[in-house]
């Protein structure tokens, strides 16, 4: 039993670090491929002890971003507003950001290993009903916000605060949607059986990834995913050129730290979602658990060993490029007016989430599959 | 369930639901209610139903509670005063709560047929076996609620709204109106906004 | 050692004791609304409770709709909350006294 406990422990930590590590990462990656995108340097001034520019190499900001910028967020002041609620205020950013990275823990990170006799499932926690519990921490994630902007006693916060909720209930059902059609084509709640599912090929080199069977599926999810992270362009709540800083008005150093990371754990976690459900997650095309069987007919035999190892780079390697797809669309797309927004949410996400599901439905019930 | 288990997540219940009649705060109401539905819904999947208490999540914290939120900044409500309602109005409430209760666990502890926790198959509260007893036993049950959703839905957004023209025109005459029909407007927006929630409760099933 | 079902039924009789209480003392609406929906939740958790004890499943579809209904009444209630308000701008149930003697 203990050791049980030892190794869900072990497992957690890992994905944990892992998770906020590539939270972390992609603040450097927002930085300079902004800056990248919007024909500038970005930020490229800060070293440490001038080590960099002694050995000739060009500086690419990371200290600036991953060591300065840390600092300078929990070495601020930490200020409450006057008149606003102190326990609310505080609790609010931790709210915020708890739902999404417990979300990481159903998220299956590559196949299973067999150590020391035990059957080891390379995620954080094998819930047979992982889709709910992310559904569920999605409908939780929204107090944070709600909180943090009710809390600040600013009527401008407390307008981004409602702008973000609205927002936030409106996609969730949108994403919702997306979630159940994909349940219902593998017929499980659980991810590492879709995961798995998606093994194997059609005409003998086309991998079987969910994106070719529900490409509406897809398209609502990754839009939905984006507009309950309110990154840009559904970014109106925080509406950085409109209302001062939206709900993050009033949180300042180690606060509004925490909110940045739940943006960019929330960035992590869209692109995992989509990696998982629609792209494979740990699957490899042609790759099978005895090695690689090419689609001309050529075989590679691998160790079970590395063919895990090699599912788990693949998973973070499309992780990564969902994530910088989003930064992508962040840095390109210009801000969506509200009732675009809220427009966008209900006569066309929702409505083609439904279709969806029910062409999948019919064709289930007359397919059988 | 193991014994310290429930005894934890029963002694958050009471604390949180003793907050949720005692604070002064509405959102802190609000938010002893949410901890007290958490905690339900954990309590739920530790007794099995493991569907159950992930929907108790999903739509009761993740939508109803977001709703009174709504509501709640709509109104503007504040912290109340001290003196609320009669002291013989708390003090009989207070009485006939414990006497309420009393009665209950005398009821419970006396009954012997109810007895303990048998193990049950991981089926037991999966979505499958709900969904086979919906869609089968309770089927027009299921319809006449998604019948009744709707009604809700009609209900409460033609209760809520502001009482103006009917017609669909604009109405310069009325300048609440005409004010109400741009794209600010903090309570235009919590009115549509709590008609989304509503949707929202319903959406999710 | 496990917990027996009559804990259960207990928490979920203390948790609907609280409930009316609420209703009882609270006079501002929308706390007793809250209540109002700790009362149905005690409820629910005693139906699922049974559930768990005589092995069916029927509990838990009733909680199912139980939850539904708690949904659609909240709305209507807060709906009618919210135009009461605009008459009165106030959500003190006390002050909605017209129809007393």
């Amino acid at each position: 039993m203990y050791l049980l406990l030892l190794i869900g422990g072990i497992k957690a930590i890992i994905v944990l670090l892992m998770m906020l590590n590539l939270s972390a990462i992609l603040l450097w990656f927002e930085r300079k491929g902004s800056a990248l995108i919007q024909d500038r340097i970005g930020a490229n001034r800060a070293n440490l002890l001038g080590i960099g520019k002694r050995l000739g190499i060009p500086n690419l900001g990371i200290v600036n971003t991953l060591i300065a910028d840390s600092l300078k967020m929990f070495t601020k002041e930490d200020f409450v507003p006057d008149g606003a609620d102190r326990f609310l205020h505080g609790l609010a950013p931790f709210l915020a950001l708890f739902p999404v990275l417990v979300t990481f823990a159903v998220v299956p990170i590559g196949d299973q290993i067999t150590l020391f006799g035990h059957v080891i499932q390379l995620q954080a926690a094998d819930l047979d009903d992982a889709a709910l519990y992310i559904l569920a921490a999605l409908g939780v994630g929204v107090y944070g916000i709600a909180l943090g902007g009710w809390a600040s006693n600013n009527r401008w916060a407390l307008l981004g605060g409602i702008r973000a909720t609205a927002q936030m209930i409106s996609y969730e059902i949108a994403m919702s949607l997306a979630i159940i059609a994909m349940v219902a084509t593998y017929g499980s709640l659980n991810l590492q059986e879709i995961v798995r599912a998606q093994g194997g090929v059609w005409f003998g080199f086309l991998p079987r990834w969910g994106v070719l069977v529900q490409p509406v599926a897809f398209l609502v999810l990754l839009t939905a995913g984006m507009a309950e992270s309110k990154r840009v362009p559904f970014d109106l709540p925080e509406g950085e050129s409109e209302l001062v800083a939206g709900y993050f008005t009033e949180y300042s150093g180690g606060k509004q730290a925490v909110f940045m990371l739940t943006d960019f754990a929330e960035v992590t976690l869209v692109a995992v979602l989509i990696t998982t459900l629609f792209f494979g997650g740990w699957q490899v095309p042609w790759l099978y658990p005895d090695g690689f069987h090419l689609p001309g007919g050529a075989h590679l035999e691998m160790a079970r060993w590395l063919v895990v190892i090699i599912g788990v780079v693949a998973f973070m390697i499309k992780a990564v490029i969902f994530c910088c797809f989003q930064i992508l669309i962040r840095w390109t797309l210009p801000r969506f007016r509200y009732d675009q927004l809220m427009r966008l949410g209900w006569k066309v996400l929702v409505p083609a989430g439904l279709a969806n599901l029910v062409v999948t439905a019919v064709v289930i019930v007359v397919g059988g599959h | 369930m193991p014994l310290w288990l429930f005894i934890f997540l029963g002694a958050l219940a009471v604390i949180s639901a003793l907050g949720v009649i005692l604070q002064r705060n509405p959102v802190h109401c609000l938010m002893a209610l949410v901890m007290v539905l958490l905690d339900i819904a954990l309590l739920y999947i530790a007794l099995g139903a493991v569907t159950v208490g992930f929907l108790q999540a999903i739509v009761y914290v993740g939508a109803i509670m977001i709703l009174f939120l709504f509501v709640i900044w709509l109104l503007n409500l504040r912290a109340e005063v001290r003196s609320e309602g009669h002291l013989a109005l708390k003090f009989f409430g207070a009485l006939g709560a414990s006497a309420l209760t009393a009665e209950l666990w005398v009821f419970v502890s006396e009954s012997r047929r109810t007895g303990g926790l048998t193990e049950r198959s991981p089926q037991f509260g999966s979505i499958a076996s709900l969904a086979a007893s919906i869609f089968s036993q309770y089927l027009v049950a299921f319809e006449v609620t998604s019948i009744l959703l709707l009604v809700a839905v009609v209900g409460a957004i033609a209760l809520a709204r502001r009482p103006g023209p009917v017609t669909a025109g604009r109405s310069e005459s009325l300048p609440a109106d005409a004010a109400t029909r741009q794209a600010g407007g903090v309570r235009q927006a919590g009115g549509v906004r709590q008609a989304g929630g509503v949707r929202q409760a319903g959406g999710v099933r | 050692m496990t917990a027996p079902i009559s804990y259960v039924l207990i928490l979920a009789a203390a948790i609907f004791a609280i409930g009316v209480a609420g209703v009882l003392m609270r006079r501002n609406a929308i706390v007793m609304l809250m209540s109002i929906e700790l009362m149905l939740n005690a409820v629910n958790l005693t139906f699922v409770g049974l559930s768990r004890r005589l092995g069916s499943v029927d509990g838990q579809v009733i909680v199912f709709f139980v939850m539904t209904v708690a949904a659609a009444e909240a709305a209507v209630g807060l709906a009618i909350i919210i135009s009461a308000f605009r008459n009165r701008e106030s959500v003190n149930v006390d002050e909605f006294n017209l129809m007393r003697w």
